[in-house]
């Protein structure tokens, strides 16, 4: 009798113990079945004139993407430097006063914001920027995607800044320190690290978004560093290659999204170790 | 010199809320220069809730109300007119926890409060941060690894930073939450020590849980229980012949 119900248990934590690596296989199998066939297909597109070259006229063979990827860093930069200081100070305010109404609606718009699809918020971008200049720019394109890094950043600044215990701000206070000093010098400078990792996660959310781009900086098959005129970018080259009847764009387009995947999986690596390089943390370390 | 020549703080009828619940009742007590002052009681007591009410760090409390005054300088510094800021420029404060500056060297740990305050000139900023490191009795230790974060310390250590760090704005008076409770006794011992010196520039109050410890270092010790003030007096008399039933009882272990 005994011995059959430690078989059973047995049993049923073998039963467990695999649905929980299947679980793990079926969230892994699929991300690295996408990567490996970007890696095949995209590989030997790859070469020097495709980080060099722009698109050759329709026919030719040959040409590459330096525009577009160059465009998507200009856009996406342009895109950080509107939403990364603005989240910051928007994260703060809910950390560290964050009660009341006007806190508690800054926390349901930010929810709100980042539920809403991405080419919706392209869509407000062509009303408030590409309809009134009636030019597609890459002004229209920075502000599409930094109002998807906005709510994002504001959240995991809000987040990382609640990790710093009441007790380091009081210390700053006691030293005599204005509160705003206290918050700037003390918390925020304090948590660098975590600050950097979350504007890095919401960067590379933005840096891959195409929806957002087709009407706003629209894609360019030339160069062009204009802020008030069309620009490529990597997910709308890539776009408008794919869908190419021309099987060379068809190649370039497996090459750029193998390129954007190599970035936006970079930026995440990057995050990561800059976590771990910090995981001191606040507590001491016995 | 007279008593009260020698007053740096006068506490008169200092009542404090939590909401509805009276957590301090009505204390007075003096303080004089160059005095260490323990405070002591059971837990709940009220006596850090006293204690951070001193420099107006228990605005930070959410529902905390404190009433009646707190004269510095001739100052009610519990007024509203008076800015916390000036106030804890003053009135330092050291906490239970040791806690560092999060992402800050020693060295910028020790010199945080002066650089905020405006003083950038390294050479300025270097010889007091030795100056400071010395009176907290860590220099020796960290000579070589300014640059290393306040948090690589040992627990010990890196509340000896905290004491520099406080006092490096030059507060006359420093106010420690239970400094030690934290921390073994080698550090305790080594933080005791470097009290006794300390009151030669201010003038300290410390909360604690630890009855020797007060009748080690401390001048004068006030009793606390539930928000009363039972008995204050000079740490001799209070620890060898209390005058209070419950000060009796307290000290040698009979409730508490």
């Amino acid at each position: 009798m005994r011995e059959w119900h430690l078989k059973y248990r047995k049993l049923k934590n073998i039963v467990f113990h695999m649905a929980l690596v299947f679980a793990a296989c079926a969230v892994i199998i699929p991300l690295f079945m996408v990567i490996q066939y970007v890696m095949i297909k995209g590989f030997n597109s790859l070469n020097w004139d495709f980080f060099t070259q722009i698109p050759k006229p329709v026919g030719e063979v040959g040409g590459g993407m330096k525009h577009a990827i160059i465009g998507t860093f200009i856009i996406v930069g342009l895109a950080g430097s509107f939403a990364i200081p603005l989240g910051i100070i928007c994260g703060a305010y809910l950390s560290e006063y964050g009660r009341g109404k006007i806190a508690a609606l800054l926390r349901l718009s930010t929810d709100v914001l980042t539920g809403i699809p991405s080419i919706v918020i392209g869509i407000f971008a062509y009303l408030l920027v590409v309809v009134p200049l009636k030019q597609f720019s890459t002004l229209a394109g920075a502000l599409a995607l930094s109002i998807i890094i906005l709510p994002v950043v504001i959240r995991s600044t809000e987040e990382i800044l609640k990790l710093v215990p009441r007790h380091i701000r009081e210390a700053g206070l006691a030293l005599g320190l204005p509160r705003w000093k206290m918050i700037f010098f003390i918390v925020i400078k304090g948590s660098r690290s975590g600050l950097i990792t979350g504007v890095i996660l919401a960067i590379s959310r933005a840096a891959g978004e195409t929806a957002p781009l087709l009407f706003t900086s629209f894609g360019n098959m030339y160069y062009s560093t204009s802020l008030t005129n069309p620009i490529a970018s990597l997910p709308v080259q890539i776009y408008t290659y794919a869908i190419s009847p021309f099987d060379d764009w068809q190649r370039q387009a497996w090459a750029g999204a193998l390129v954007l995947i190599i970035l936006v999986l970079g930026l995440n690596l990057i995050s990561r170790l800059i976590m771990n390089r910090q995981q001191l943390g606040f507590g001491r370390r016995k | 010199m007279t008593e009260t020549d020698n007053t740096v703080l006068n506490v008169k009828n200092l009542n404090v809320w939590y909401g509805d619940f009276h957590a301090v009742k009505g204390i007075s007590l003096e303080y004089q220069r160059n005095t260490i002052s323990a405070i002591i009681g059971p837990s709940g007591c009220g006596k850090s809730t006293y204690l951070r009410c001193l420099n107006r760090i228990h605005e930070e409390t959410p529902g905390a109300r404190a009433e009646g005054e707190i004269l510095f300088q001739g100052e009610n510094i519990l007024s509203k007119m008076v800015d916390p800021v000036r106030v804890r420029r003053s009135i330092g404060m050291v906490f239970q926890k040791p806690n560092p500056f999060p992402g800050m060297s020693i060295y910028d740990n020790v010199v945080v409060g002066l650089k905020l305050q405006g003083i950038k000139k390294k050479n300025i900023l270097m010889e007091h941060a030795e100056k400071c490191l010395q009176k907290a009795a860590l220099w020796e230790e960290v000579k070589d690894k300014l640059n290393r974060p306040g948090m690589s310390l040992s627990g010990g250590q890196q509340q000896r930073l905290c004491i520099a760090r406080s006092l490096a704005v030059s507060p006359p008076i420093l106010l420690m939450d239970e400094p030690t409770s934290a921390l073994d006794p080698i550090a305790t011992a080594k933080i005791e020590e470097l009290m006794s010196e300390l009151k030669k520039e201010v003038t300290v109050i410390i909360v604690t849980h630890n009855m020797q410890q007060a009748a080690r270092i401390a001048d004068n010790t006030s009793f606390f229980v539930l928000g009363d003030l039972i008995e204050h007096g000079l740490s001799e008399e209070i620890f060898t012949n209390p005058k209070n039933k419950k000060t009796e009882d307290y000290i040698s272990g009979k409730f508490g």
